[in-house]
Formats: C-alpha cells, sequence, structure tokens
C-alpha cells in the first residue's frame, strides 16, 4: 500500500465532493470515508470512472441501532491499478430504508444489494431483480437486524413435518 | 404460461416399448421436473429446474434454466439452502467461540478460514503474533489449499466424465487428513488456530509427514498432468468451455483462480501481503483464456507454488519459539498454566468469558487468499467482546454470482462442468 498514491486519490475526492464528504477515518489501513446519502451514484460513477476503481467487491450492510439514520451500507472498492482498497459509506434512515442501486454502474452490486435487502430491508431503487437471496420469499422479516432474536420466530415459515405420522 | 406436460409429443419407441415407457414415467415422477410452452410447436424451448438435489451442483444450488433446444438461454441461479445465518451467530459469540463456525463455512479449507478470522481480529485488536505461529499458519493454509484444490480436481474430472482421478486424489487428500490429524487432532474442522497464536506447535511427528508429503506430491502432480494436460477428451471437454474475458470477470466480481483465469494477477498473497508472503518467492500463476481449461491450468499451477512455499517456510521458520502470545490479557494460556496455577486458570476462564476486547467504534477489514478466493472479514467492534457486526466476504459467493452470466449461452450438457470448474461451495456461499 503506497501512502502517497493514497494521499493523491484522497485528495481528488475532497476535491470532487466537497462539502458532502462527512467523515474520512484512515485508522485502519483501508481509508474509509462516509458521504451524503443523495451523493452515492455520483460518487460510485466518479470512483469508477475517473480514479478506476473498477472492481466492487462487496456490499456490506451495518444496523447501528440508533434512532437516526439507523442504517449503513459500506461498499468496498478495489482499484487494481493503484492497488488501493477504500470503504465507502452511506447511511440510511430507519423510515423507509431506500438507496440508490448501483448495478448500472458494477454488475457485481446485483447480489450483493440482493444480501443487503434479505438481511436489512433496504431497498435498492432500480435494482432489476430485487428478490431475496438468501430466504423465500415468504419470510417477513429481516435477520440481521438487531431487534430480530437470535432463535428465530416460530411458526414464521411453514415447513414439512419431520415425522411419518402425518399427512 | 405454462401447461403440465400432457401434450409433449414423443417418438413412440420402436424396440423395448414397454420399457421405455416406464423409464419416461420414472423421469415425470422424478425431482427433474420439464415443462413445456405451448406457444412453441415444435416444443424446442422449455425451462428446466437443476438441483437443489444433484450430485454435479456440489452441494445445494439450485439452478433454473431457460432452455433454447440444448442452448441455455437464460439462467437464475437460486441459492441460501445452507443458509445458517453466520453473520448473526458471529454476533452472539466471543470472537474464539466463532471459530468453530468458520470451520463450516468452506468446510474444504477449514484451516484457512480460521486463519482469515484470526487475522482479521488480531489486526482490529492490535496484537503481534509470535514467529513461529505465523509459519506454522502459513505451512497449514497451503496444504489446505492442496486439499481444496485436490478435491476440486477430483470432482470437475467426475464431472467430465473420468471418475478414476476422483480415487486418486482422495488418496493424497488422505495424507493430508493424516496430517492435519496429527497437528490439529481433528482431521476434518481443525479449529487449530488461536487468536493470538495457533494451539499447539507441530510435532516431530506431524513435521516429517508434513515434509514427507512436501516431497512426494510434485512427483504425483506431475503425473496428473501428463495424463490430462495432452488428453483428447480432458480437453475438448474444456477447452472454451464457460469463457469469459477479463472485463467482463472483473464486472461481475468473480475471485480467485477463477479470475485469475481471466488474465487479472489479483492475489491477496502479493496484493497485500499478509504474515510473511512478501518474503516467499513464489508466482501467480494466470490465464488469458478466461475457459475451463485456463482454470484447470491456473489452480494445477498453485498447487504446485504451493508446495514451494511450504519448502521456503521450513526453511526460514525459527526453530524454537512460542507459539502463541505470551500476554494472558489477549490469548488463552498455556494449559500447562491453567493446570498448575490460580492465574492461569482464572485467565482462561476470563478469556473464554469475555474473550478479547478490540477498542469500541473499531472497524477494519482483513483479507486473506483462501483456495478459492478472497476471503475477508469485515468487523465492527463496540468494545465488548463480542462483535457488533461482521461480515464475511466468502469468495463462492462472488464466484457464483459471475455463474449466473457465464452459463447464459452455454449448451446444457457444459452446465456441470462449468460448475464444477468454478468450484463453489454452498457453506461458504450461504454462510
Amino acid at each position: 500500500m503506497n501512502i502517497e498514491i493514497r494521499d493523491n486519490l484522497l485528495q481528488d475526492i475532497r476535491e470532487y465532493m466537497g462539502e458532502d464528504l462527512l467523515e474520512l477515518n484512515l485508522e485502519y489501513t483501508h481509508p474509509l470515508l462516509r458521504i451524503k446519502r443523495d451523493r452515492l451514484h455520483d460518487a460510485c460513477r466518479f470512483l469508477k470512472n475517473t480514479l478506476h476503481f473498477i472492481y466492487l467487491n462487496e456490499i456490506i450492510g451495518a444496523d447501528r441501532f440508533t434512532s437516526e439514520d439507523r442504517f449503513e451500507v459500506i461498499y468496498h472498492l478495489i482499484s487494481l491499478r493503484n492497488r488501493q482498497r477504500l470503504f465507502l459509506k452511506v447511511r440510511v434512515e430507519e423510515e423507509n430504508p431506500v438507496l440508490p442501486t448501483v448495478t448500472d454502474i458494477w454488475k457485481s452490486a446485483n447480489w450483493n444489494e440482493r444480501e443487503v435487502f434479505d438481511m436489512f430491508g433496504i431497498r435498492f431503487e432500480g435494482h432489476p431483480d430485487m428478490r431475496r437471496i438468501f430466504l423465500p420469499e415468504d419470510f417477513k422479516y429481516y435477520p440481521l437486524r438487531k431487534e430480530f432474536p437470535l432463535l428465530g420466530v416460530p411458526g414464521s415459515l411453514e415447513m414439512p413435518n419431520t415425522t411419518p405420522d402425518h399427512d | 404460461m405454462f401447461q403440465s406436460d400432457s401434450n409433449i409429443s414423443r417418438k413412440k419407441p420402436t424396440y423395448f416399448r414397454e420399457h421405455q415407457e416406464a423409464l419416461y414415467k420414472s423421469l415425470e415422477d422424478k425431482h427433474a421436473t420439464v415443462e413445456v410452452d405451448d406457444s412453441d410447436p415444435l416444443a424446442t424451448r422449455m425451462t428446466l429446474n437443476m438441483g437443489p438435489q444433484h450430485p454435479a451442483t456440489h452441494g445445494v444450488l439450485r439452478v433454473l434454466m431457460e432452455l433454447d433446444g440444448e442452448v441455455i438461454t437464460k439462467c437464475r441461479l437460486d441459492t441460501g439452502y445452507l443458509h445458517r445465518g453466520i453473520e448473526k451467530m458471529a454476533e452472539n459469540k466471543t470472537y474464539q467461540e466463532f471459530m468453530p463456525y468458520t470451520d463450516r463455512m468452506d468446510y474444504l479449507s477449514p484451516y484457512s478460514n480460521n486463519v482469515a478470522l484470526c487475522l482479521a481480529v488480531e489486526k482490529i485488536a492490535d496484537m503481534e503474533v509470535p514467529g513461529r505461529a505465523t509459519y506454522i499458519r502459513m505451512i497449514c493454509c497451503e496444504l489446505a489449499r492442496i486439499s481444496s484444490h485436490l478435491l476440486w480436481l477430483g470432482t470437475m474430472i467426475m464431472d467430465a466424465g473420468a471418475l478414476s482421478f476422483f480415487l486418486w486424489t482422495f488418496r493424497e487428500r488422505e495424507k493430508l487428513y493424516d496430517i492435519f490429524d496429527e497437528v490439529a487432532g481433528h482431521r476434518f474442522t481443525v479449529s487449530h488456530s488461536r487468536i493470538g497464536g495457533v494451539n499447539n506447535d507441530f510435532t516431530p511427528v506431524a513435521e516429517e509427514k508434513i515434509r514427507k508429503f512436501v516431497r512426494e506430491f510434485p512427483d504425483e502432480l506431475k503425473g496428473w498432468h501428463k495424463i490430462l494436460d495432452r488428453n483428447r477428451i480432458f480437453v475438448d471437454r474444456n477447452n472454451g468451455v464457460g469463457a469469459i474475458g477479463h472485463e467482463e470477470g472483473i464486472a461481475i466480481g468473480l475471485a480467485g483462480p477463477s479470475l485469475r483465469a481471466t488474465g487479472i494477477a489479483y492475489d491477496i498473497r502479493t496484493f497485500e501481503p499478509y504474515m510473511f508472503y512478501d518474503q516467499m518467492d513464489f508466482m501467480v500463476p494466470t490465464r488469458t483464456e478466461g475457459d475451463n481449461l485456463a482454470r484447470y491450468y491456473c489452480r494445477m499451477e498453485e498447487m504446485a507454488e504451493s508446495i514451494r512455499i511450504i519448502g521456503q517456510c521450513f526453511e526460514k521458520m525459527p526453530k524454537k519459539g512460542p507459539i502463541r502470545v505470551d500476554d494472558a490479557k489477549k490469548s488463552y494460556p498455556s494449559k500447562d498454566e491453567v493446570y498448575y496455577s490460580m492465574e492461569g486458570l482464572i485467565h482462561d476462564f476470563m478469556m473464554t468469558d469475555t474473550g478479547i476486547c478490540p477498542p469500541a467504534g473499531a472497524e477494519s477489514y482483513h483479507a486473506i487468499e483462501a483456495p478459492k478466493g478472497e476471503l475477508g472479514f469485515y468487523i465492527q467492534s463496540d468494545g465488548t467482546g463480542h462483535p457488533w457486526r461482521l461480515k464475511i466476504n466468502s469468495p463462492s459467493f462472488s464466484n457464483l454470482q459471475g455463474l449466473e452470466t457465464i452459463l447464459d449461452g452455454e449448451m446444457i450438457a457444459d452446465t456441470v462442468v462449468v460448475i464444477g470448474g468454478m468450484d463453489p461451495v454452498m457453506g461458504d456461499s450461504d454462510k
């Protein structure tokens, strides 16, 4: 990891984002940026087209369990040319958690966004195939939200009988 | 839109009519259901459902394909049949307690998963691991890579039609299991790594076994190259099958050997060296074709490189030394201390009860190059012994996403080979 290249990149981002760059954390090897929600799509396009972050590795959802800006979505980007990783973070409120999709920028966002939706119920506007990825569609809860009990909700899914006596 | 298959026109069999009819009947009753579109008089378009219970899907992957004759026009993957909610469980366990769960993610290379978790926690908690422990981890990680690739080789060639290979690769895997049995005390789910080091040092027997394996395995590998590289059937079956270019490969987010087979030398061991990989002399095998044959070559060469790395590790490894951090606040004390001193027992109890507590508000990511690609853990800490959020970046998930694109336009008979070549493990993908 080259510090000089990293600082140049961050300088470019700072210039482009201006006031909308809310937080910049350099404490843990990989830079962690937090930006305003409205600029997300725009910032992603800039990062890919101008700064060569062509590889979207994963999208991470997190539940902060606070009253405002409850959810966090973190985009893990890699620039192969500059050998850099970058974490781009936006916060989403609890009421009506919606984000613009980035599938039109990185194709690999497809399943990752579906996973975030499955686990946290954050919808991605404009996503071509917004279904749950791991859990069945009949399941009405979002399991990685903090209020979801560890043991699950009994009766939330109709299960087949486990003994042959029935039916 | 779809209607059941009462009006499928089948050519009446000429010979063995009863046998044929019984066979068709049994096909209808079987789990693979065939539905025919009514608006298509020649009945060339159909929807085929493969899996989740299918021996070639390497677990519980379900593939839904729309066919035009023999060509897959589009397909959808249905995952989640092995979803166990590992990330939710992680939030309710201490970091060390979570270790055995990582064994069950990519269950073909449990050691890599253990090490990935340990390195991520050590990074967020800011710990230094003794040199000998790191070398032990490196050796075992490379053995796990060989073990995983051996299973891929056996099953992939079995999917391509040659059964005996499976037995040969499993004979070698058996040796690796014996090694892990000797090193960790378990054959399959090892959980040998500890946060801050490893559980126990190599025994002389274990070391001798690994050296023997390192001596003998390259010959075995050479033999396999000899039988496959110029094998007409094998090459014809794999050449140009499931091909993808490097731009598309990056765009759909492939990982590991599948990505390197398209020509992108993205290997975390060189991209962002962890442990002592920066001091090792090894190559990152790449190909440019991006098809199944290229993936085969990449993985085969990777196994040879792993053997080289293990050899170098043995040369550079300190002969003696601690294998765990000597700080009872950060890592488990040794069993000697636990059994014979009061403090040791208390510390052991504290480690089990609370474990290591990274600083509150810390967020960090650490990835290793697992056999199937980049395996990373993103941890958010709230200052307690449990992670606030632990996200697993699993390589099989990325590769399966790519599979959805790769399968489009392929022949249906190649599905099985392409899945075998991508080497997904559902435990890893479904979390």
